[in-house]
């Protein structure tokens, strides 16, 4: 009976009964319910850092801690370059991400193995990035509890920057090593054929919002650490 | 629901790779632009012109996670119902961002108005050294300096 005045009106009806309000798959609504709860985590993380930040006089200048790069010379000063090549690591990797979740749509097996592909080597690239920095930190005497940094007025900084900077990172890049993780068994699966038996590829789709999520979540580290 | 449903309202849009590849494109330029102020601002020592640029820098960043939202996570196309759920709730970072950091702000103003003993740590100055203590100079402020670090990382 509902069904048949749905039907009728030119409105459709999407809480009158008989349709599915939101119209995507239970798996993929409860994918952005996760991401939600997830997004509040790091919203507390970073409003936390930031009340800290707003609470104290001084604090280190970022483009002074963080301007070295692989291979570099003792005494270089390069702020931001090696943070941009992160950036973009993550840009691309989101990119070729969207490119396998649309050639899942087409049923397209082989761009689905080549963009996961893709998108895996770019993960693993930017947990590679991110160990070698935190390895760099570390050697300059930066840890939990440790900062060797001046504020950038010349005064004694707390080790509120090195631990929000290390918490807040590890706790992104163990985002990026999930989805890491995720993204191989997603191209597991597609090799073994088990989206073709199930006549769709929504699991990548789901695994895509996760990972689109990471990329998400380093926009807004990436500016509250290194640019502001 | 059948997954027949979920298929078909991908494709009221137009082409997804142009989509994409347009997107890309924005990201990038976006974040290039993040970059050029941020190495511009390394020069600046005005207050209110560093305070500017990290304005427009928090507008880049609003705008591109505007895009790897609406777009890569193809919430844009989603339909209104699911768009609101998940985007209204999200809302409460607005009053979550205001009150905490007006209350850090607040709490450093106090602790400068009524702790002089705060007031006076956090205007000493460090002398720069490459490594191990500096030799000499400014005896009383290292001194009062190191009294006071282990209170700080405690």
């Amino acid at each position: 009976m509902s069904t048949t005045t749905t039907a009728s009106t030119k409105e459709v009806k999407w809480w009158g009964g008989g349709k599915s309000p939101f119209n995507v798959e239970y798996g993929k609504v409860m994918m952005w319910y996760f991401l939600m709860s997830d997004a509040f985590t790091f919203g507390a993380f970073l409003i936390a850092y930031g009340t800290v930040r707003f609470s104290t006089n001084g604090w280190p200048n970022p483009n002074e801690v963080f301007k070295s790069y692989p291979f570099a010379s003792e005494g270089v000063n390069a702020p931001l370059v090696f943070v941009s090549i992160m950036t973009f690591i993550l840009i691309i990797s989101s990119v070729t991400m969207v490119l396998a979740v649309h050639a899942g749509k087409m049923m397209d097996k082989k761009g689905v193995v080549r963009n996961m592909i893709l998108t895996i080597i770019g993960g693993i690239a930017f947990l590679s990035c991110q160990a070698w920095e935190w390895n760099h930190l570390h050697h300059e005497g930066a840890w939990w509890g440790m900062n060797p940094f001046l504020n950038a007025d010349g005064t004694q900084s707390s080790t509120n920057f090195t631990n929000f900077f290390f918490t807040i990172t590890g706790f992104h890049g163990f985002h990026v090593f999930s989805g890491v993780v995720i993204n191989i068994i997603m191209l597991i699966m597609t090799l073994l054929d088990k989206f073709e038996q199930r006549g769709h590829y929504l699991m990548i789709e789901k695994a895509g919002l996760y990972w689109h999520f990471v990329d998400l979540v380093w926009v807004f580290v990436f500016t509250c650490f290194y640019l502001l | 629901m059948s997954n027949h449903d979920t298929h078909d309202h991908a494709e009221h849009h137009g082409d997804p790779i142009a989509e994409i590849k347009k997107v890309t494109i924005i990201l990038s330029v976006l974040t290039i632009i993040e970059l050029i102020l941020g190495f511009w601002m390394i020069g600046i020592t005005g207050e209110s012109m560093r305070l500017a640029i990290k304005g427009v820098i928090v507008i880049l960043m609003m705008a591109k996670a505007f895009y790897i939202v609406a777009y890569f996570m193809h919430l844009k196309h989603e339909l209104k119902n699911l768009i609101m759920t998940i985007v209204v709730p999200l809302l409460l970072f607005v009053w979550f961002i205001t009150a905490f950091l007006s209350d850090g702000g607040s709490y450093k103003n106090l602790r400068n108005n009524y702790d002089p003993h705060f007031k006076a740590q956090s205007t000493i100055k460090v002398e720069k050294k490459e490594h191990g203590e500096a030799a000499e100079g400014e005896h009383e402020a290292k001194e009062g300096e190191k009294e006071a670090k282990p209170a700080e990382t405690k």
